[in-house]
């Protein structure tokens, strides 16, 4: 039996009268990396506050590292280190004094938490400003700050809510190739995101939510193949994707889908091209499909 | 199942209330305009009171020997105001949630501010006795009333301090929280601090003399010039007391209220 890291039943939250979380169900194994994929308001920053024990749930229950989130939160804490959605660093301190802080606010003596933290600076590239104060730091490097502080002790399951939301393509790339590493060391990652690629590049499995439930779960190539084997796109002269359409891959429904396009929709220079589908396509379809039955 | 648990040890009491008390103190000494304000505003206050509004109030040139009490607890509540903002700020920034989601009692994080606001205070309190010493105060009293003094001062600044936390916990940003604080900051005038009651309207008198800073002004009058402190002193110790534990249940409760909903 694989370990499992994390164990989500029938979790649900309500806030007021808006339902947030609507049942969900989830098994994160020991040592993976897994995405909640989602748009705004999913449900996805609730769901990491109620498994790090910031919210309890309304019903459900969820075991992290073993241990109940409820009755046992203490040893859950322990376990656990939260990386919200706003860099939670203190301003007013400089980047080592953040680092030193955490290490000693976790346990560690003052000589220790002072190595870890020259450790973390040289290995998220902070050395040049680490006896600056963080204020004036760009988006950049606030997050690899907040991911180096919550590194500061080995904590076995990390919690990173949104960790690219607002960053370039640069430290978007520095900040995954410091996730992906975490997984050499066995620490179990359970991260949110709104980018179908950050979920592609990181995850061993990803769970998509959408008002509040999950509406898929399986790695990357499963949730492609969900949604058939191929997709048929359809580029005019200029090269601009003008229709894209799921289809089996089968000589006869490729037949079918070019019976079916309408004269108008395609012109002298249309080309066609057959490829495996993005995460973007199986996002889309399960999600405008979730709201059709929703408006059902 | 079971993970193995990564070795971390437990924290001790002392060293994460150690921590934040440190985060606190850095975080007083590097917001240079409130440290100015809190050092330049009892030498304004001093001499505003002294030689602006002193004649008029006490043509005798005695009003410093009456005023100084006031001005301690007047730039008491301006320095202790700030905390409301800065336990706001902590409130409505991401570190709380990582604080919280920590093995520690992290409503530590207010206790670390709570004795930066003392400290802050206590030097503010020595600046004023400092200037008052200068434009010609002369306490007339013995080392034990001093103490007695500086020990009501303390209870003073920690009940206003817990009080302006509770304030900024239940303030939903730093702006409101300012605000709100606003209000306190009005109660000194509105006691013995600057004029002898009896001046005052008759209904406003009866305010004046029931409210909590009046009994807290006169026992330090009195012990900073060697007069008998009378019933004043435990009314002054009362009030404080009552309100320095409401305004720790409020905090306390609040802190935990408002876990995870920013």
């Amino acid at each position: 039996m694989t370990q499992l890291a994390i164990e989500i039943s029938g979790l649900k939250k309500k806030f007021a009268d808006k339902v947030v979380l609507n049942g969900i169900d989830l098994e994160v194994p020991v040592g993976k990396i897994f995405a909640l994929l989602g748009p705004n308001g999913a449900g996805k920053t609730t769901l990491i506050h109620i498994l790090s024990t910031l919210v309890p749930a309304d019903a459900g229950s969820a075991r992290i590292a073993g241990y109940d989130i409820i009755s046992q939160k203490e040893e859950v804490k322990q376990a656990i280190s939260l990386t919200g959605q706003f860099a939670a660093i203190d301003e007013m301190l400089t980047a080592e004094e953040n680092l030193w802080m955490m290490g000693r606010l976790s346990g560690l003596s003052r000589s220790e938490s002072r190595a870890r933290a020259r450790e973390l600076l040289e290995q998220f590239d902070l050395t040049e400003v680490a006896s600056k104060r963080v204020k004036p730091f760009s988006g950049g490097m606030r997050r690899r700050l907040d991911l180096a502080v919550s590194l500061v002790v080995h904590k076995p399951i990390l919690f990173l809510d949104e960790p690219t939301t607002g960053l370039d393509t640069r430290s978007r790339r520095t900040l995954w190739d410091a996730i992906l590493q975490l997984t050499d060391e066995g620490v179990t990652v359970f991260l949110t995101t709104q980018y179908l690629e950050e979920a592609d590049q990181l995850a061993d499995t990803i769970a998509v939510v959408h008002a509040g439930k999950i509406v898929a779960h399986g790695t990357a190539d499963d949730l492609k193949s969900q949604i058939g084997g191929e997709v048929v796109e359809l580029r005019d002269e200029h090269d601009v994707v003008i229709k894209e359409i799921p289809t089996g891959g089968s000589i006869h429904e490729i037949k079918q889908i070019l019976d079916s396009l309408e004269k108008n929709t395609t012109s002298e220079g249309t080309r066609i091209s057959i490829r495996r589908p993005s995460l973007e396509d199986v996002f889309l379809n399960l999600t405008t499909k979730e709201r059709e039955e929703s408006l059902r | 199942m079971t993970t193995e648990t990564a070795p971390i040890r437990k924290n001790s009491l002392y060293v994460s209330s150690s921590v934040f008390i440190w985060r606190s103190m850095l975080h007083s000494l590097r917001n240079t305009e409130a440290l100015i304000m809190a050092i330049v505003l009892p030498i304004m206050l001093m001499l505003l009171f002294t030689y602006v509004f002193g004649g008029a109030i006490d043509p005798g040139g005695e009003y410093v020997n009456y005023v100084v009490p006031g001005i301690i607890l007047l730039c008491a509540g301006y320095g202790s105001s700030s905390t409301a903002v800065d336990v706001a700020t902590d409130m409505t920034n991401g570190i709380i949630d990582r604080f919280r989601t920590m093995p520690i009692p992290s409503i530590h994080v207010i206790t670390g501010h709570v004795v930066a606001s003392l400290c802050r205070n206590l030097v503010a309190t020595g600046v004023v006795i400092g200037v008052a010493l200068l434009v010609g105060y002369r306490p007339i009293t013995s080392i034990t009333a001093w103490l007695a003094a500086v020990a009501i001062i303390i209870l003073f600044i920690l009940t206003l301090t817990w009080l302006y936390a509770a304030i900024g916990l239940v303030a939903g940003s730093p702006a409101a929280a300012s605000g709100y604080g606003f209000v306190l900051l009005f109660l000194p005038y509105l006691s013995s601090a600057f004029v002898p009651t009896e001046t005052m309207p008759n209904w406003l008198q009866t305010v004046a003399e029931n409210q909590p800073i009046t009994p807290v002004i006169e026992t330090i009058r009195a012990l900073l010039s060697g007069n008998a402190v009378g019933d004043h002193i435990w009314w002054a110790i009362g009030w404080c007391v009552l309100i320095l534990a409401g305004a720790i249940v409020w905090a306390t409760a609040t802190f935990h209220r408002k876990a995870g909903n920013r």
